[in-house]
């Protein structure tokens, strides 16, 4: 239809266009005119209902439905189309937006394209964009309104048109249908004159247009395609390659059927389904196992990106190196290096630097051209001699009215690990013979050590009760609550300080003043006294020494002796086991650790015995049935008593742990059982033996002998006992008893003895005697310590309360400095190394007081090489002992040659006239008396008593 | 020739305190010691580049003089080294007090 009616229409106007039509676009049309019929079924009720006018809208529908077919397609056909398109009218004008608001008197109009042809105002041809003014003679309008009627376009603006003042009536072409239609109208002079400014005004709006577009940023400007030539850029390859071609022959089918049966009715028949097998089959559903496939989740991830990589690298460190040593150094093969070396120019070269070397190396070995002696000058001047401050200072002293007052001091202990504590103990000053007769008065009062600390000068801060005077006593080195001490009977006390430990360590006056912090009224009215200690063991009497125990050793940790005295080790390494001498010919030792006899007697025991109250029973195992392990009997060599021991001393020394080094296998196990085990263990006598110990004792006797003794018993030769044997050797070398026995804290086989008036040194392993002794002093010795840091000074007390001073580098035949300390006779001495700058020694003298004097600097400093330097010393003094031995043996066998040769001489007279007869007994006897009667004539006549002459010579 | 070298130095290290003799040649590598290979290379190089410097100081000095000998002392050793041009000889002595 719409195709006709263009037909229509062209046939009506304008041949060419219908030409065109027809030549160019047939198809086109022809598919349009498919759709549209198509169209028209489907809106066909609609369509019946429509005027004529609206057949004409629809017209343009379906005219749009075409144009919106065929934009797709390019070139020309799409710009007639759109001519065509833009020459109908659009159906709903409305629904364009109004945007451009018009001047007054100005319509929008829309012209039909059979309008246009009336008017001549054909869009694109008689107007266009660049032109859109048309001048309409307004009588042709009138006209047209008037044969066309309603028809008319200009029909809704009849009355203005009619009232328009001039003839021609201005529209204008709105290409753009800015204003709803495809042209505007301008109805009145006013709006006409508007208008034609219009390409201004026009300009202007599209300005503003632009000026609005502007704001939108772009302008589209349609520049239509112009064809070019095609290019061969290589496609046509492609599509060639993608064409499909015919490779093979096309297979032929043929589908046959009987001719007779084309179209030929069938035939259908009942049947029951029993009548034949299987005749009806059911198909049951059922899960068929084939298919039973387990759907599994499963998440997966997948990103369309690269995957990330993170790394890192950085040099490592190295070593900052010297630039030289950075290169792998450049080497030459031993081959090269001995060419190198034969040659003729190293040989010279050495030959002549040698002497420089000579020289300089000589010159090294001459002498230290380089020694700074102003480094070295102080050294000297602090030493002995010179007038710095080396005499003794009065630290402290401590003296209890009550209780060592008039008493003497027979022993003083530094406490091994609180610092500022000393012990003393105290005895009466009394003779044997006193003593019985003072019985009664001596029983009752106390026996006592103190326990003194510099906190306290006047109150000691413990006191221990002995059974009877103490004369030695000692701190167990390992366990310094523990306190052996001996008595002046013979026993060996114990005490267990460990309830008032505490005590002890207090500082200095922190004592009294927490008392005072004690509710008042509730006061412990013992508070401010000394807490007195009772012992809590005492060996057996019977089994004890019969003598006072003068001197009183633990044992040092890392050995222990059996009874058979052989030393061995002592995993524990807790001193368990102590050595004590008296007066009775006899070392003895003791051991603290229950046998296991005394263990299970003493469980009994302690049920039926109560101890005192504030006892403690550490060693009540072996209160009264304390006996000795080993006893050591020192018999003289030769008949006539025995050696009295008063002091005694053993190589091994606490801390010293060389004798265990020897081995090391079994240790730990025997250290756990003895944690277990702790103090009553019984020994488990697997104990590995102490070779490296030397089993001699160096004794000091009360006939002022130093006796060497092996403590270990051997079987003797004739009565098949076993015992101790014989001392190795013994030395009468002091002129009154023993009263110290000192060993180098720096040298262990050297050691010190004192006693009477004279003091000796001697080296273990020196049998010939000591290596130095003293001229007798003018007073009597008492004591006598080693400095603990200088290993060339000790110290020797004296009677007349002056301490002397030796210093073996300084001078040995007579002390370096001899101080005055007490108006009494000193006791003991005992120096002790309180801190790193602070030595003490403690004095302690027969009235009681004990002096704590502080040692000076320049005698507690050791000098350079000091000990090496009294090791020299003593080296020398052996070498000379040596020597003086040879000399010995050379006299000893030049007098008994000479005695020999005399005795020869006589011998050979006394032969030729062995046996003398009367006569000439006679004669000889005749010859002595004329020998005396000379001598006498001669004497008298030297004091001119007689005359030669008056008086004749008897008659022969 | 070569034990005549062998000679000398055999003398020179039999002065007491001496525990070491290197012979470097004149580019600083030993060619002959009795000292282990680390510690040579070590003295070689370090002594080597120590004494081209005080030869060149003492040349920078006095043109006409020359570096005849240089003695270190240490606080542990003295290390003693006589240049060249050709070699540089290397004594170490130990210090008898230390």
């Amino acid at each position: 239809m719409s195709d006709a009616e263009i037909k229509e229409v062209s046939s009506d106007g304008h041949k060419e266009e219908t030409e065109k039509n027809g030549d160019e676009n047939s198809a086109d049309s022809k598919e349009a005119a498919q759709t549209e019929e198509k169209e028209k079924d489907s809106s066909q009720p609609e369509m019946n209902a429509n005027t004529n006018a609206e057949e004409e809208s629809l017209d343009v529908k379906k005219a749009d439905k075409k144009t919106s077919k065929i934009k797709s397609k390019p070139g020309k056909k799409e710009s007639k189309v759109l001519k065509e398109d833009i020459n109908e009218p659009v159906g709903e004008p409305l629904e364009e937006a109004n945007t451009e608001v018009l001047p007054e008197n100005v319509f929008p109009l829309f012209m039909t394209s059979k309008t246009q042809e009336i008017y001549n105002c054909k869009c694109d041809e008689d107007v266009t964009e660049e032109n859109p003014f048309k001048f309409i003679p307004k009588s042709d309008i009138l006209e047209d309104m008037r044969l066309r009627a309603a028809v008319c376009d200009f029909h809704p603006f009849k009355q203005q048109i009619l009232d328009y003042p001039g003839e021609d009536v201005l529209i204008v072409y709105d290409y753009e249908f800015k204003h709803g239609q495809n042209f505007i109208v301008a109805l009145t002079e006013e709006a006409k004159e508007l208008l034609l400014k219009a390409p201004e005004g026009e300009e202007g709006e599209a300005e503003e247009e632009g000026e609005e577009e502007e704001e939108d940023d772009t302008v589209y400007m349609y520049i239509p395609p112009e064809p070019k030539d095609w290019v061969s850029l290589g496609s046509e390859k492609e599509i060639e390659e993608s064409i499909v071609k015919e490779t093979r022959r096309k297979l032929k089918v043929s589908v046959k059927r009987i001719r007779r049966e084309f179209g030929a009715p069938v035939q259908f028949s009942d049947r029951n389904v029993g009548d034949v097998k299987d005749g009806a089959v059911d198909c049951t559903s059922y899960d068929d196992h084939n298919f039973d496939i387990k759907r599994i989740e499963l998440d997966k991830a997948v990103q369309a990106i690269s995957e990330q990589v993170t790394e890192g690298t950085q040099t490592d460190w190295k070593y900052p190196r010297n630039a030289n040593t950075q290169t792998y150094p450049r080497e030459y093969t031993e081959d090269e290096q001995a060419a190198l070396v034969a040659t003729k120019e190293c040989s010279d070269f050495v030959h002549e630097v040698a002497f420089d070397f000579h020289q300089a190396l000589q010159q090294n070995e001459i002498m230290n051209v380089f020694y700074v002696d102003w480094v070295h000058l102080g050294d000297g001047d602090d030493a002995f001699g010179s007038k710095a401050d080396n005499h003794l200072k009065e630290y402290q002293s401590f003296t209890d009215l009550q209780f060592s007052k008039d008493k003497m001091i027979t022993c003083i202990q530094w406490h091994p690990t609180i610092k500022g504590v000393v012990a003393t103990s105290v005895a009466e000053k009394l003779s044997f013979d006193q003593r019985i007769d003072n019985a009664a008065k001596v029983i009752m009062t106390p026996s006592l050590i103190l326990i003194w600390s510099f906190a306290d000068p006047i109150h000691p801060q413990l006191i221990l009760e002995a059974p009877d005077d103490i004369f030695s006593f000692a701190f167990n080195p390992t366990d310094p609550n523990h306190i052996v001490g001996g008595c002046l009977n013979g026993q060996i006390v114990m005490w267990d300080i460990a309830a008032h430990a505490d005590r002890l360590k207090q500082q200095r006056g922190s004592n009294r003043n927490k008392k005072r912090t004690v509710l008042p009224g509730f006061e412990d009215p013992n508070a401010l006294k000394t807490p007195i200690v009772r012992y809590c063991a005492v060996s057996s009497i019977e089994h004890s020494h019969k003598a006072p125990v003068t001197d009183i050793q633990w044992l040092p940790d890392h050995m222990q002796i059996n009874k058979m005295g052989v030393p061995q080790e002592n995993a524990s390494l807790q001193c368990t086991q102590l050595l004590s001498c008296a007066t009775d010919h006899c070392v003895m030792l003791w051991d603290t650790k229950a046998s296991k006899i005394h263990a299970t007697a003493m469980y009994d025991e302690k049920k039926k015995s109560q101890q005192p109250s504030g006892v403690p029973d550490t060693f009540k195992h072996l209160d009264l049935t304390w006996k000795p392990l080993l006893r050591v009997t020192l018999s003289k060599s030769e008949p006539g008593g025995d050696h009295a021991p008063t002091k005694f001393s053993i190589q091994e020394r606490q801390g010293d742990r060389s004798a265990l080094t020897s081995g090391t296998e079994n240790r730990e196990a025997d250290v756990t059982q003895t944690m277990q085990g702790g103090f009553h263990k019984p020994s488990s006598g697997k104990e590995r033996t102490l070779q490296g110990v030397k089993t001699y004792v160096y004794v000091g006797t009360e006939d002022g002998e130093i006796v060497y003794a092996d403590w270990m018993p051997q079987k003797d030769q004739d009565t098949g006992k076993i015992q101790t044997p014989k001392p190795a050797y013994y030395h009468v070398t002091h002129d009154g008893p023993v009263v110290s026995m000192q060993r180098s804290p720096f040298f262990k086989d050297v050691l010190l003895s004192v006693g009477g008036w004279t003091l000796a040194l001697w080296k273990e392993g020196v049998s010939s005697g000591p290596i130095l002794e003293s001229s007798a002093c003018n007073v009597k010795l008492s004591c006598a310590a080693w400095s603990p840091t200088r290993p060339g000074v000790f110290f020797v007390a004296k009677v007349d309360g002056s301490v002397d001073v030796w210093d073996l580098l300084d001078k040995t035949h007579e002390p370096a400095l001899t101080q005055s300390v007490s108006p009494t006779a000193i006791m003991q001495i005992y120096p002790f190394q309180v801190t790193q700058k602070q030595q003490l020694i403690a004095v302690g003298d027969i009235a009681g007081t004990l002096h704590i004097l502080e040692i000076p600097w320049s005698l507690r400093q050791a000098t350079p090489n000091e000990t090496t330097s009294v090791a020299n010393y003593i080296e020398r003094e052996v070498k000379r002992r040596a020597f003086v031995v040879e000399r010995w043996n050379f006299r000893e066998k030049e007098k008994r040659e000479i005695e020999a040769e005399v005795k020869k001489k006589a011998g050979g007279m006394a032969a030729a006239m062995a046996p003398p007869t009367e006569e000439e007994k006679e004669l000889r006897l005749r010859q002595e008396y004329e020998a005396y009667l000379n001598e006498e004539h001669t004497f008298l006549r030297e004091l001119g008593i007689v005359q030669d002459e008056e008086i004749p010579l008897p008659a022969a | 020739m070569a034990a005549e070298v062998e000679e000398t130095l055999k003398r020179i290290q039999g002065h007491r305190g001496v525990t070491g003799t290197i012979v470097v040649n004149s580019e600083g590598i030993p060619i002959k010691t009795t000292l282990d290979n680390s510690t040579t290379v070590q003295y070689a190089s370090l002594i080597h580049s120590l004494t081209a410097k005080a030869r060149s100081t003492v040349r920078d000095i006095d043109p006409s003089n020359d570096l005849k000998f240089l003695r270190i002392r240490s606080r542990k050793n003295e290390i003693m080294c006589a240049p060249d041009k050709e070699f540089l000889l290397i004594v170490i002595q130990q210090d008898e007090q230390s």
